[in-house]
């Protein structure tokens, strides 16, 4: 009996246990270590309640597999409630005999002790719980409310430790939760006791902006990620992020997608960006970043393509009515459901959150393009290289999915164009640069490509123009000795144009004189011809009557010598 | 089910006791177990000392009646709890140090 168990415990020594919580199964390679505890510890709301709900609803839910929740610190009905706005529907699971909770009071007022005793309540009620719903998931939260309800605490110890060896004996997958300690996982010490998987949860506030984040202890017996992985508490419930993404493995693209504008497009090899491909818009205030992202977003609804859009720094309306007035539609493709807007305050939450909530929406909605306008705000959430790393992050995990990003990014004045602050240049496949040149009076928008990696490019710098028609690109004047932009362009051209006009007349007049003088010149040859066909008119008469008159002078003198009848 | 151990009323002339209110008890163990009889007998010695003839213990086996140890919320084994005379009163362990006892269960001032 007791060798076969030990056989199948074997031969389930890396069975896993999937959680159904998005991204922990990815990053512990398929689940919680099946028929063992693991250990959940951390600070005060840092969600270890939460994860413990969530792995035995979603095992309900989503694996067919019961449920038993010990709740130390909540009654059933405070859980309930407290996950309802989750979509968990507790009491309905426990109606339908899928989930048990059993909420244990521990009060040490109320406790008086006396003499020896033991913990074999609490397995009885596991037990009645695992048996009357046929439990194969376990979740206690949290085991350190006996500390404080128990003065006892080598008795509690001795049985803490009988009470993990139980659940594995039961086969029960379990979560247990623990309070973070000072310098320990867990307040007192509760890892000595789960030797198979211990996860801790950190709650971390850093400039008011709270960030959450889980990192896997230990995993016997399991290859596991072994860093910080950021952690969003939605209305879906936890969601982990794995940076699986994170290596530069990912297929390319041949394809070629538009950037929205013609123009735009026959700079880049006539084609516009590669699909899947990043990249950057950075420029001055002012410049239209926004403009070329909301070009991109409506040539990608065109397309039938759709476009998640994430704005940091305007609210969707404000988008959509600005992009109105420079001939983009973008109220359309959202109506259609090409185009989703995400629009939050980079200082709403920390920028794992960010990145969680961006990749939540991929998954979600599908994009073919994703905008993040602008990324040079997200300093103000992170600190030092965090940023740059996060966006990484976001980079990598598009480009896996091959999905086309542009970001766009506000260069101050003061500092050199070519340089973003995220030092980001590198993650970026193509970078295009607005700038604003001052002259004459007036400002213009200038717009080249600074690189865009396997493509050819137009090394040209162009003038960008925002028209109520959409944008367009012209080619700056380039004449000799100037390169005029705006309306100095505008005269250049209509100076030109004129003197042009005034060239063309100059060579007609000279044609229509030349002409002139040609057709005198006919009109003389055809005079003259005909002057020489009257001249040998005149000469072929001469001779003719030459010739009758001799004729006639011997006829006469024959005719004079027969009347005189000579002989 | 719950076991009823009523003990035999010892026949015996008591002072006229200060309280006439009856005491219900609970025990509530888990098995048959050596701490399980030590309590019952310290319980039952102390009863019969201050208690006689106005007690009535309830000796419940959680392992005939587990669902009754979530509704009582019983954590640990040996629980003693008085459930009458209001408010009920919880104590732990084998009832082996009497003075505790009679101080949990308000038989002694502390």
């Amino acid at each position: 009996m007791v060798r076969q168990r030990k056989a199948s415990e074997q031969d389930a020594a890396l069975a896993k246990c999937p959680t159904g919580i998005r991204g922990l199964d990815e990053i512990t390679g398929g689940g919680l270590p099946r028929g063992r505890p693991t250990l959940v510890c951390g600070g005060t709301g840092c969600g270890k309640t939460l994860l413990a709900v969530e792995f035995l609803v979603r095992g309900i839910r989503e694996f067919g597999e019961p449920g038993a929740f010990m709740a130390f610190e909540e009654t059933a009905e405070e859980l309930a409630k407290n996950v309802a706005s989750l979509g968990f529907d507790l009491e309905g699971l426990i109606r339908r005999k899928q989930l048990a909770v059993d909420y244990v009071h521990v009060e040490r007022s109320e406790i008086e002790e006396t003499g020896e005793y033991d913990l074999e309540g609490l397995f009885v009620r596991l037990n009645a719980m695992i048996k009357g719903v046929g439990a194969k998931r376990v979740a206690i939260d949290s085991l350190e409310a006996l500390f404080g309800g128990l003065l006892k605490e080598e008795i509690l110890r001795a049985e803490l430790r009988r009470l993990f060896r139980w659940l594995k004996n039961t086969g029960v997958t379990a979560v247990i939760s623990a309070e973070q300690g000072a310098n320990t996982f867990t307040r007192h010490g509760l890892e000595e006791y789960v030797s198979d998987c211990v996860i801790a949860l950190d709650h971390r506030v850093a400039d008011q902006i709270a960030t959450r984040r889980l990192r896997v202890v230990k995993y016997r017996g399991s290859a596991h990620g072994t860093n910080e992985y950021p952690v969003m508490i939605d209305e879906h419930g936890l969601s982990v992020l794995p940076v699986s993404s994170l290596s530069l493995a990912h297929a390319v693209s041949r394809q070629r997608v538009s950037t929205g504008i013609a123009r735009l497009d026959t700079m880049l090899d006539g084609k516009g960006y590669y699909r899947g491909s990043s990249v950057l818009v950075s420029g001055t205030a002012g410049t239209g970043k926004t403009s070329l992202a909301a070009a991109f977003a409506d040539g990608s609804g065109r397309r039938g393509e759709r476009c998640l859009y994430v704005a940091f720094e305007e609210s969707p309306a404000q988008i959509m009515r600005n992009m109105a007035s420079i001939g983009f539609d973008l109220d359309t493709w959202v109506r259609k459901g090409l185009l989703r807007f995400h629009a939050v305050r980079p200082t709403v939450y920390g920028l794992e959150q960010h990145l969680v909530a961006i990749h939540k929406l991929v998954e979600e909605f599908h994009p073919a393009a994703v905008v993040v306008d602008p990324i040079s705000n997200l300093p103000s959430v992170g600190m030092g290289n965090e940023p740059s790393f996060m966006l990484l992050r976001v980079i990598d995990f598009l480009k896996s999915r091959d999905i086309t990003s542009l970001f766009t990014s506000l260069t101050s004045g003061a500092t050199e164009t070519e340089q973003t602050e995220l030092g980001i240049s590198s993650m970026m496949d193509t970078w295009l640069l607005l700038r604003t040149v001052e002259t004459s009076w007036e400002r213009n928008r200038l717009l080249y490509v600074l690189k865009s990696r396997g493509m050819w490019h137009s090394n040209q710098v162009r003038e960008f123009v925002l028209t109520r028609k959409g944008v367009q690109i012209k080619d700056v004047y380039v004449g000799p000795g100037a390169v005029l932009t705006g309306s100095a362009r505008v005269a250049q051209e209509v100076q030109d144009q004129a003197a042009a006009v005034t060239q063309r007349q100059t060579i007609a007049r000279r044609q229509r004189e030349l002409e002139h003088e040609r057709r005198r010149v006919m009109a003389e040859m055809q005079a003259l011809r005909s002057k020489s066909t009257t001249l040998t008119e005149e000469l072929k008469i001469l001779a003719r009557d030459e010739g009758s008159r001799v004729d006639m002078a011997a006829r006469s003198r024959t005719g004079i010598a027969r009347a005189r009848r000579a002989d | 089910m719950p076991t009823k151990m009523v003990p035999r009323p010892v026949k015996r002339r008591t002072p006229a006791p200060a309280r006439t209110e009856r005491w219900e008890l609970r025990l509530y163990v888990v098995g048959q177990t050596p701490r399980s009889t030590t309590a019952f007998a310290n319980l039952q010695k102390l009863c019969e000392e201050h208690l006689a003839g106005r007690y009535e213990i309830e000796v419940i086996d959680l392992l005939k009646n587990p669902k009754l140890a979530a509704d009582d919320q019983i954590l640990a084994v040996p629980t003693l709890v008085r459930k009458l005379p209001t408010p009920v009163k919880k104590i732990i362990g084998d009832l082996s140090n009497e003075e505790r006892v009679l101080v949990g269960l308000n038989l002694r001032q502390r």
